[in-house]
């Protein structure tokens, strides 16, 4: 089972994922976007950071809806309202229990990807963070590692994908060859989220 | 009972949206009867989209007979379709227009001028997207 304290790993190894990376989501955010992801996620994780410092939840929905009401908050980028929105929603769904399982998570990430469908109107195949999440939830119901790699490998296939969403979608054909950004800040989420369980 | 219905103008740009509020307020000849707020870039003065902005600019325009927020692009409309999805951090009554940035901006600061409640300065602004230019 998975208790507060776990989720506070999550999100810790989250931020330290976006610290390291931040660079390379900028520079892959230059080839095919405004060139602010890295930075943008980095400034969010930092006040996710300080905020579960400063109040620890102690539930793991608690942990979720803190982290996502930071990010839409402070974040200032896209990114901010759509990973604020699968925290939070994610956090909804897990309710009030201190203890929850690993397919209880799964479920939660599904209704969270859903929200962010709605929100940002997009589809697997159009090139967003969904492609990565979406196959990473799936494959949570077999283990944390099968998350991992599903998230990563969804990251990759999107490189041959043609943009049908936000700045990037604008670009047309040239947005083709390039890995996305916000799949890529997914799978920094799901490879935390399987570094917490290890 | 009510007053104005509010306009919020959120642009990734907080000259852009200033400039467009200046703008619609002045073609509609509404001077101070409507209240139009400007919510553009982040706090720091740069590009992009703040919540805070947002949702304070909504609160200083609400007279009770609802806002309508205008939004540029990506972020701006991410942020206030979220921030509407959250349920507590806008006055009631707010909504997310569909309507092309300035020239909604200009319809929906007329038709609020002109007294009319939200679903007519919704429907003015999202008329907009049907004036052709060519």
């Amino acid at each position: 089972m998975l208790d507060a304290d776990f989720f506070l790993r999550w999100m810790n190894a989250l931020a330290d994922a976006v610290d390291r990376e931040a660079g390379r989501l900028t520079e892959l955010d230059a080839a095919i976007g405004d060139a602010d992801h890295g930075t943008n996620l980095q400034r969010g994780f930092t006040a996710v950071r300080a905020a579960l410092e400063k109040d620890a939840p102690d539930t793991p929905g608690a942990v979720l809806m803190l982290t996502g009401r930071q990010l839409i908050s402070t974040v200032g980028g896209a990114s901010g309202p759509l990973y604020g929105t699968l925290l939070r929603r994610a956090g909804k769904a897990l309710g009030e229990e201190a203890e929850v399982s690993r397919a209880q998570l799964a479920e939660a990430l599904r209704a969270g990807i859903a929200a962010v469908a709605q929100l940002g109107g997009a589809k697997a195949g159009d090139k967003t963070m969904l492609d990565a999440l979406e196959p990473a939830a799936a494959a949570l119901d077999e283990s944390f590692a099968a998350a991992r790699e599903a998230a990563d490998e969804g990251a990759a296939a999107t490189v041959p994908m043609l943009a049908r969403k936000g700045r990037a979608s604008y670009l047309g054909e040239r947005s083709i060859g390039h890995q996305d950004p916000g799949a890529t800040s997914s799978a920094l989420l799901v490879g935390a989220l399987e570094e917490a369980a290890r | 009972m009510t007053g104005p219905v509010g306009i919020v103008l959120v642009s990734h740009s907080a000259q852009v949206a200033e400039s467009v509020a200046d703008l619609a307020r002045r073609l509609a000849g509404a001077g101070d009867a409507v209240p139009v707020a400007a919510a553009g870039g982040v706090a720091d003065g740069g590009l992009g989209t703040s919540p805070e902005l947002t949702a304070r600019a909504a609160h200083q325009v609400d007279r009770g007979a609802g806002v309508a927020v205008l939004v540029d692009i990506g972020s701006a409309v991410l942020t206030v379709k979220a921030l509407l999805a959250e349920g507590d951090e806008l006055p009631e009554g707010t909504r997310l227009v569909d309507a092309p940035f300035v020239e909604g901006a200009v319809a929906a600061v007329v038709t609020a001028a002109a007294g009319a409640d939200l679903d007519a300065v919704e429907a003015a602004a999202v008329e907009a997207y049907d004036y052709r230019k060519v």
